[in-house]
């Protein structure tokens, strides 16, 4: 036999383990709805309300947020009902730090699956953010309930919400996918990923409006990219004063692209020490 | 027929870091020594290199420089002691980690099978399980779909579908996870220890149906297994591995035979020259019938005594020396534990007379801190022999076991 015509369907060699890593991702399509729908059926089980879970925690939060931001701390709400205010830029907020706090434990709860079954890592980090993705559906349902309440017709750049909720995916996947992959090497970051969660927070314009931002200082501030995407929301939903600021938006675009692409490389990168390490 | 696997110089490498060998004799060089290893490791951080820059590193080869083929249909069984680099081989065929020299080609789907129930959720319901654990197997839900009847029929669990698997018993568990894996449609099958979980019945049954795929089906199949017996019974060829490299491959009895007489020092019944680097070792172990003549070859009516001398010069207070009796296919008979009190000196265990039953087995002891660390793991395992001198089974011409018990009769 002419050993170098043999064709072999698979090589394995250092270095060239992702060679097929995109087909493969395609092949382990179902995959990734299949985690997510795991999760989400696990995640209510012995409860007694169960689903209702998935409704009570995003309208406690904003009816907490309304009350501290609005009564006690006495931020202008631009003539919008402040209800509504803050539940635009919580929707987008509870959506990254939520997807962003699972992703970046999903390898570690996943670990079992890791060193014994071959599958492209980067479902795990991701189907975690499909889970969260249906509580953000959730959360807009909400919303619309909360319009309806306060009588409140939504403009029509309300069409550009989804251009808005892909940047928001972007982020989450750079940022979740980083995150994850440092978690795995350096169990440092299960410390510090609940600390950037409650400080971004607060370094967010979610409780406020970012027009309370000194104008000098708001490019600076756009180097945050949940600024941009929750004045986008805010614009979207409110419309009216809630103008867009132009220079402050591509910025945030620019640091979500390299958050996007930054992420995936070292992802890629790492990924293939995981079963080593974890 | 054609080559499926090919394996060409594969090695694999793991660093090991030793811990506790600096020495800080000012706390000055205490806080540089961990501020520049700080810093160092936040530059890799961000770099992403590998991180932990440290002098106490050590390569060590889990596998080193591997060449086998294994032709379509082959039935190919990985035998070797703890450590040999079984598992690492499975590893690196199931893509899970990359070698770090040479290459594996591979034709045809490959199914691994390195463990039963990955990915099963016991808050999930049997049902749901198999669809879950089908997908990250890398089936697709028609598939799976197509195949449940048979899978859950195959694992005996019609009842329980719809109930959680944390409420199935061990045995139902690992009967729907092995069925799972083993529909999965792939040209090439590999199974790591997973039969050593689970009844009898059920692992004849698996090994029954891995048959089936291999002859039937033509697929091949690899297994790993500490079990002798099934390992003859179900492949047809072997490889053997010690200590990271391949030591035998060919037909199965061969590599087998080649287990049992080169790891084990076949008739070595004394073992001498421990390694006295270690806190505590073993300087001798023998079998004897007076306590003086080391022997290897008992009568049914003989006490055998097992005389153990160690040395050292540490002794922890739960340092323990543990042997196992085991047979001629190395599953383990029974076992005994004894805690060491002197750091030197000789313990001696009998075993009474007409207990075991005659036939040939293997001594294995070793020195530990239970649950903690091994302190002297005896590699070389002893091997004697009981005669037959008279025991009950002596007029029976069958396998009858290997111990005797002094059952209790009453007769009204």
């Amino acid at each position: 036999m002419a050993e170098a015509n043999e064709k072999f369907d698979l090589v394995i060699e250092p270095g060239r383990l992702g060679r097929n890593y995109w087909l493969d991702l395609w092949r382990f399509r179902e995959l990734f709805l299949f985690l997510a729908w795991r999760d989400i059926l696990v995640r209510y089980k012995q409860t007694i309300i169960g689903l209702a879970w998935s409704i009570i925690r995003p309208l406690l939060t904003m009816i907490v947020f309304t009350i501290i931001f609005g009564r006690v701390a006495k931020l202008p709400s631009e003539g919008v009902p402040y209800a509504i205010l803050v539940y635009a830029a919580m929707l987008p907020w509870q959506f990254f730090s939520t997807s962003f706090s699972d992703a970046s434990n999903s390898l570690i709860t996943n670990a079992n699956m890791l060193t014994k079954i071959y599958f492209p890592r980067l479902i795990i980090p991701v189907s975690t953010v499909i889970v969260n993705f249906v509580d953000f559906m959730i959360s807009l349902l909400i919303l619309i309930g909360l319009m309806i309440w306060y009588q409140f017709v939504p403009p029509l750049t309300i069409l550009f919400l989804p251009l808005f909720l892909v940047l928001t995916l972007i982020i989450i996947a750079g940022s979740g996918l980083y995150i994850a992959s440092l978690n795995v090497k350096y169990r440092d970051f299960k410390f510090i990923v609940p600390f950037v969660v409650q400080f971004g927070l607060y370094i967010s314009p979610v409780g406020f409006s970012s027009t309370v931002i000194p104008e000098k200082w708001r490019l600076l501030y756009s180097l945050n990219p949940m600024v941009g995407v929750i004045d986008g929301f805010r614009w979207c939903i409110l419309g009216g004063n809630n103008h867009i600021y132009m220079p402050g938006l591509l910025l945030s675009i620019t640091v979500t692209l390299f958050l996007l692409f930054y992420g995936i490389w070292y992802f890629r990168k790492t990924e293939r020490s995981f079963a080593d390490i974890i | 027929m054609s080559v499926v696997i090919k394996a060409e110089q594969l090695s694999k490498s793991y660093i090991i870091r030793h811990h506790g060998e600096k020495r800080h004799d000012a706390l000055r060089d205490v806080i540089t020594e961990n501020v520049k290893g700080t810093l160092l490791k936040t530059k890799s951080l961000f770099s992403g290199k590998s991180g932990f820059p440290s002098n106490s590193r050590e390569e060590f080869w889990a596998l080193d420089d591997i060449n086998f083929e294994v032709l379509k249909g082959d039935r190919v069984g990985v035998i070797g002691r703890n450590g040999a680099g079984k598992s690492t081989l499975l590893k690196l065929l199931s893509r899970i980690t990359e070698p770090t020299v040479g290459k594996i080609s591979i034709n045809g789907r490959i199914a691994s099978l390195l463990e039963v129930g990955t990915g099963f959720h016991a808050e999930l319901s049997g049902r749901e399980n198999v669809y879950l654990n089908g997908a990250i197997l890398g089936m697709h839900r028609t598939e799976i779909r197509k195949k449940f009847d048979e899978i859950v029929a195959f694992a005996e669990v019609e009842k329980f579908l719809d109930t959680p698997v944390k409420r199935y018993s061990s045995g139902m568990y690992v009967r729907l996870a092995f069925a799972v894996a083993a529909y999965l449609e792939s040209e090439i099958l590999v199974v790591d220890e997973v039969l050593a979980v689970g009844d009898t019945e059920f692992q004849k049954k698996c090994l029954g149906k891995m048959q089936n795929v291999s002859r039937e089906e033509g697929r091949t199949v690899l297994f790993v297994s500490h079990n002798m017996a099934a390992i003859s019974k179900l492949c047809n060829k072997g490889i053997l591995l010690n200590k990271g490299r391949i030591v035998k491959d060919s037909d199965i009895g061969t590599v087998v035979d080649t287990y049992i007489s080169t790891c084990f020092k076949n008739d070595s019944y004394l073992m001498e020259g421990g390694n006295s680097d270690k806190e505590i070792y073993f300087e001798r172990i023998f079998l004897s019938r007076d306590k003086i003549q080391p022997i290897n070859t008992f009568s049914f009516s003989d006490d055998i005594f097992c005389i153990f001398e160690i040395n050292g010069r540490k002794l922890n207070k739960e340092t323990t020396l543990t042997f196992i009796v085991r047979d001629r296919n190395l599953n383990p008979i029974f076992s005994e534990h004894h805690l060491v009190k002197e750091i030197k000196g000789r313990l001696i265990a009998t075993i009474p007379m007409k207990i075991l039953l005659p036939g040939k087995y293997y001594l294995q002891s070793m020195l530990h801190i239970p649950n903690v660390r091994f302190l002297d793991n005896n590699e070389e395992y002893i091997s004697f022999s009981v005669e037959e001198t008279g025991s009950k089974n002596a007029i029976y011409n069958a396998d009858l076991g290997f111990v005797n018990i002094p059952v209790l009769w009453e007769e009204k």
